[in-house]
């Protein structure tokens, strides 16, 4: 038992940093966290992996995988992090991308993969509605089988970015009749077809990172379903699974635990530095060793991914520790600046001047940032629903 | 990268997982505790024939060249059973200060002993105001010709009721609470001067308080440089909290395993309480608990021989992580165990003794975050 890196990852981590450094756009530093970007701001980083070939670095290597293995995996997230990189969007790389090369037929792959990996096809994912969020799998949404087309017709809801999609994965009722697990299919739309429609959320933050989907009479080609038609389920837990062993996020929170302390060095508090007061550095030593304790267990999961063992239901608790840690940090950073949390600088300016905002650089998207974070333990399955999994592959209940 | 264990290290914990199975199930352990002596010295011996007590020690000083990894797996073990016999005083601890800083002739007289299992050691670094600063000490030891004096009272020395031998710290100059003027010393408990008040824990341990009058020791007794023991009494005590953190994720392991399956047994309302989703998240996040401390305890233990700041830093997480987690996991299962949880019948309640207690030991949870913001 150790926790030293091989000569061979320390080479490893080496080579990654040197190609950050000197390849990460220098306009885009310290914007990992951002949702309020152009497009292209998104897809930058992406594009540039893709041309290296470092875009898909999970995917089996025929597909176009590094074939690195989960430690590599690892650092090359760690090394991204300490620079908050802008990664690239989970809906094709981490989500539709292994949905396709898993259970899609060799056309679909010859069509879809390329373009996720470089960047090129920007992908949403239409599984939730009004009325179906944690019970995702009562879903309304019907595709009918029209000669060699699928009318598509419903309202998915919290579509992520599909504003700038290209295409779209779609759970779909194929089978009304079934149990409801049983009769969904899991269909790829182009979002340019008539029929689809996208309507921005504006969101807690005052951005507008989501979207509600509609579909009215939406004729999809049938070549677009993916696997087996009802079998959809199986591919959306698949999926769900997949998005699951990347969501602890703990590199970006131990860089984000750096930056909350430099903050808290700034800040003033009963004229010394706010990190001096032992009531708030307490609740930083507290973060770092709850962080601490997730990161050993997202490396003994991976071990176990690299002794051959897939990413079990273990991935659950890394969700849920992950994501409160994630909370934890912006709820401490929006502590750590003090009343300058409080101007909003997403909105329309009222001294109509081109001045630099008020207050610290820093405290500028501190609120936001914790607003739009609230998200973590509702997404990718809710924290609650993570318990439920738990409860139920891990004790038996 | 690691987490594997070696052919050697599951093979002792089988072997350990046998003997609390078959030797020390919960009747016999029971009786045990309420028996005069409060332990048994017939499992100490078998200990000693395992090869567990000398796992820790070099093959030079006579042991089997173990190190953290092992005293953690074998730690683990003893607190699935709630194990009362001192290894960690005489092993983790006293073992620790021989190994660390002990001469030539210390290392020859302790440790074949205590490998051999004919020595028991206690270790007295608490004081009744000292809490847990190890510098914060009243017990002194004054030059006396070649030797020391020792005059002073240690409070709570757990498993010095069992103890042949003390590990005993004392302030040889400096100020009460200086880092500087801190000593160890060993010697036997049967030293003219050394008076004891022997008690039981309520966690089912024994413990002393124990007294010195004008103890005389000679210079040899004097572990590592006079006066600068401080270091050495922190790098002992972090392996302890280790070992120590080690022990109680075997005892959360098991107090959270009883506790799902009485969840499976006992029903109310014509239905198991376990299919109650209150009753469900309330254990994922037991076990969620129990992992993140498991994890916190690899991290101590494979620190421990990095750089002190380094180290330190995560033995104080563990102890604060695992220590968070030893009282949440104690208090639900006792309460997800109804009525049954607080009678003294049920095993569960003798798990969130133990756990409860583990939190004062070398610092709680206040302590080490506070030790942690220090080295931030």
């Amino acid at each position: 038992m150790n926790l030293e890196f091989t000569p061979e990852e320390q080479a490893f981590r080496d080579e990654v940093r040197t190609f950050i450094a000197e390849n990460y756009p220098k306009h885009l530093a310290d914007a990992g966290l951002r949702e309020d970007l152009p497009r292209e701001d998104f897809l930058a980083w992406h594009k540039i992996l893709g041309k290296k070939g470092w875009s898909v670095p999970a995917w089996p290597t025929q597909y176009g995988g590094t074939g690195w293995t989960p430690t590599q995996r690892y650092i090359w997230s760690e090394e991204n992090a300490r620079v908050n990189a802008i990664m690239p969007l989970p809906f094709g790389v981490a989500m539709v991308g292994p949905v396709i090369y898993t259970f899609g037929n060799e056309e679909q792959k010859a069509r879809h993969l390329p373009g996720i990996r470089s960047g090129e096809v920007w992908w949403c994912q239409g599984y939730s509605e009004p009325g179906a969020g944690s019970d995702l799998a009562s879903l309304k949404t019907t595709a009918v089988r029209d000669g060699d087309h699928y009318v598509i017709n419903g309202q998915k809801t919290w579509t992520t970015l599909a504003q700038y999609a290209d295409w779209g994965f779609f759970l779909c009722r194929t089978d009304p009749t079934a149990k409801a697990q049983e009769g969904i299919s899991f269909i790829l739309v182009d979002m340019k077809t008539p029929g689809v429609e996208v309507k921005p959320i504006k969101l807690l933050d005052g951005g507008y990172e989501v979207n509600e989907t509609w579909l009215t009479d939406v004729r999809v080609p049938v070549e677009n379903l993916v696997g087996q038609e009802n079998k959809g389920w199986t591919y959306a837990k698949f999926l769900l699974a997949h998005e699951r062993s990347g969501i602890a996020g703990v590199a970006r929170s131990k860089r984000g635990i750096e930056k909350l302390r430099e903050i808290a060095a700034n800040e003033t508090a009963y004229g010394e530095p706010l990190i001096k007061d032992f009531d708030f550095a307490r609740k930083v030593s507290q973060l770092e060793i709850d962080l601490a304790a997730l990161e050993i267990t997202e490396l003994r999961t991976l071990a176990g991914e690299q002794a051959g063992k897939g990413p079990g239901p273990e991935s659950s608790i890394l969700k849920i520790k992950g994501t409160e840690i994630q909370q934890r940090l912006t709820e401490l950073t929006l502590e750590a600046v003090g009343t300058y949390g409080a101007p909003f600088h997403g909105g329309v300016s009222n001294d109509n001047t081109n001045e630099h905002p008020v207050g610290p650089d820093y405290a500028q998207y501190a609120a936001a940032t914790y607003f739009n974070m609230r998200k973590t333990s509702i997404y990718g399955g809710s924290n609650e629903i993570q318990r439920n999994i738990i409860t139920k592959m891990i004790l038996g209940l | 990268m690691d987490f594997n264990f070696t052919e050697e290290q599951d093979m002792v914990r089988d072997g350990l997982s046998r003997l609390v199975r078959e030797q020390y199930d919960w009747e016999t352990r029971r009786k045990a505790i309420a028996s005069p002596s409060g332990w048994r010295p017939e499992i100490w011996a078998q200990l000693a024939e395992l090869g567990i007590l000398g796992m820790p020690f070099s093959e030079a000083d006579g042991g089997f060249g173990g190190g953290p990894v092992d005293a953690m797996v074998i730690m683990e073990e003893f607190g699935k059973g709630l194990v009362v016999e001192p290894f960690l005083p005489t092993v983790v601890c006293a073992g620790g200060f021989l190994k660390h800083a002990g001469t030539a002739a210390q290392k020859e007289e302790h440790i074949g002993a205590i490998v051999a299992g004919s020595a028991v050691f206690a270790f007295a670094y608490a004081e009744p105001k000292g809490r847990y600063d190890y510098a914060d000490l009243e017990t002194t030891a004054k030059k006396d010709g070649s030797g020391y004096v020792l005059n002073g009272h240690k409070a709570v020395v757990i498993g010095a009721p069992w103890a042949s031998h003390l590990v005993v710290t004392a302030r040889t100059g400096g100020e009460r609470r200086d880092r500087s003027g801190v000593s160890v010393f060993v010697l036997a408990k049967d030293t003219p001067g050394v008076t004891t008040r022997d008690y039981v824990t309520v966690d089912g341990r024994r413990a002393s308080e124990v007294y010195f009058e004008n103890v005389s020791i000679p210079a040899e007794a004097l572990i590592g440089a006079e006066g600068e023991g401080l270091a050495l009494i922190e790098t002992v005590t972090d392996e302890a909290i280790a070992a120590l953190c080690a022990e109680a994720c075997g005892a959360m392991k098991v107090a959270h395993a009883m506790t799902v399956e009485y969840s499976r047994q006992r029903k109310q309302f014509g239905v198991p309480i376990g299919s109650f989703q209150v009753l469900q998240h309330r254990m994922v996040d037991m076990y969620t608990a129990y992992e993140t401390a498991v994890s916190l305890t690899y991290l101590a233990t494979l620190r421990l021989g990095a750089d002190e700041r380094e180290r330190k830093k995560a033995v104080s997480a563990a102890k604060v992580g695992v220590g968070q987690a030893a009282r949440l996991i104690g208090q639900e299962a006792v309460q997800i165990h109804g009525g049954n949880g607080v009678t003294d019948e049920y095993a569960i309640g003798h798990y969130f003794k133990r756990l409860t207690i583990f939190d004062s030991e070398f610092g709680n949870v206040d302590h080490h975050l506070k030790r942690h913001v220090s080295l931030a």
